[in-house]
């Protein structure tokens, strides 16, 4: 867990009485152009009208704040620092979708925004059913079918593309499920209309985002940044880097390994900006990655039990052994088989995408490794915060 | 309309029949489970597809639409 800095959030803070949920909301989220924070980036209006059309007024809202990925912390910190910001947003939500129940979806290892939530709503009243469910802290129990799983059954893991929650979710009923800082920025368009969120963000991107910025920066922690801002602006953001920089990850365990000079936007990858200092070996940050990865299958599909620990175990010794170029193509060709949305969610595919990013990133590294075995910068301590892998799926 | 091939992920065990009896569009990875090949089935191939989802001991085959 990052620990965050005190953040600005200039644009965060609460006013008044909460506007009324409807669906004519809806039309005003869709124009704001908001989009899920949850790193899918669905446009949110859309996904509020699906779940209108289906719910006929009976329909479920999920507040998703498991936020499992070890590079974020700004859910947790909306949470426990603003959690009537969410439950504004969630409230509304529900009412314009036409949702009887909220259910609040918190990672279990965050006591802080438990207490945070359930203070909040001792002191308000509601007009919709609110619960707060306790998610077991596994990598893969935010995906949505995971948290409509245990929500109906207690099982925290992944259930398949067919029927999304949309469809069939919590209580058998259409779910919206929504990342809670989406949830957050809603409640506020509510509040200030689409214009105001345009005007936060670049002309591409409208609205601002939450950005947790991590490694080698002077101020780790979250910032909120205009959507579309650059990777560069976000590292600036958190002090500037304590080092130049070699590469930097966007986007998290699920993310990819880009040059630190190149103008990607912050909004690409869930609001996760790692800074990797020039005396790491990003052979070895990939293998501990993806070391954690393999450990966090749900055991559920052959591509995800079988080919995750392979390539961490291939990839421990790329980068710590003395690799042989076959190893490096044993690996090309497994994630080549496993990619392509083989599992019940997208597990292989994130992992395989950070593999492949890094062997392109840091390819003289491969080389220098294939060569003369393992660099230095391996024998380096670990830039990831101390990553604990979960026990239980109950 | 044309239809596909698709796999359930949670269902399959690696029995490897699909495989077999539809190698235009099934192959199978390092640990013997199926790589579904997407595209739309033509006609003449679609009594292969349609004995690979009959024969599949976990019933983890189906066809569907494929969208356009």
């Amino acid at each position: 867990m990052i620990e965050p800095i005190e953040p600005e959030f200039r644009n965060l803070e609460r006013e008044g009485q909460r506007p009324i949920g409807s669906p004519a909301l809806i039309d005003l989220i869709q124009r704001s152009g908001l989009r899920g924070r949850g790193g899918a980036g669905f446009p949110t209006g859309l996904k509020w009208r699906a779940v209108a059309e289906r719910g006929q007024g009976h329909a479920v809202l999920v507040a998703n704040g498991v936020e499992a990925d070890p590079l974020s912390a700004k859910d947790r910190l909306l949470m426990t620092s603003y959690p009537d910001l969410v439950l504004d947003g969630a409230v509304i939500a529900a009412e314009s979708v036409g949702a009887t129940d909220v259910v609040l979806a918190v990672n279990r290892g965050f006591a802080d925004a438990r207490g945070a939530l359930t203070a909040a709503l001792q002191r308000r009243r509601e007009r919709v059913k609110v619960s707060l469910v306790d998610i077991p802290s596994r990598y893969v129990a935010g995906e949505e079918t995971a948290v409509v799983h245990f929500i109906n059954r207690g099982i925290a893991k992944p259930t398949g593309t067919r029927p999304r929650p949309f469809e069939r979710g919590a209580f058998g009923r259409p779910t919206l499920v929504q990342n809670v800082e989406t949830l957050a920025w809603a409640g506020l368009i509510a509040r200030r209309g689409d214009g105001w969120f345009r005007s936060l963000g670049t002309p591409a991107v409208p609205g601002a985002v939450l950005v947790t910025v991590s490694g080698a920066v002077v101020n780790p922690g979250v910032i909120e940044l205009p959507a579309g801002a650059t990777l560069e602006v976000a590292v600036a953001g958190a002090g500037g880097a304590t080092a130049s920089p070699q590469a930097l990850l966007v986007g998290g365990f699920f993310g990819s390994w880009v040059d630190a000079g190149r103008a990607r936007s912050v909004s690409e990858g869930g609001g996760m900006v790692l800074a990797l200092p020039a005396s790491s070996c990003g052979l070895a940050e990939t293998a501990r990655m993806l070391d954690i990865l393999a450990r966090e299958t749900a055991h559920q599909c052959g591509p995800c039990f079988n080919g995750l620990p392979a390539l961490a175990d291939v990839m421990t010794r790329v980068a710590f052994g003395r690799p042989q170029a076959a190893e490096v193509q044993r690996l090309r060709r497994w994630a080549g088989q496993l990619g392509g949305h083989r599992g019940a969610c997208h597990h292989p595919d994130g992992a395989i995408g950070l593999l492949l990013s890094a062997l392109t990133a840091f390819e003289h590294d491969l080389n220098w490794h294939l060569l003369r075995g393992a660099c230095a910068g391996s024998q380096r301590p670990s830039v990831l915060p101390a990553i604990a892998v979960g026990t239980s799926w109950r | 309309m044309r239809q596909r091939l698709r796999v359930n992920p949670l269902a399959c065990d690696a029995s490897g029949s699909c495989a077999e009896l539809f190698v235009e569009r099934v192959r199978l990875d390092d640990w013997g489970y199926p790589i579904i090949d997407p595209t739309p089935i033509p006609d003449q191939l679609l009594p292969h597809a349609q004995r690979a989802v009959q024969n599949c001991p976990k019933l983890a085959l189906s066809l569907e639409p494929a969208e356009a």
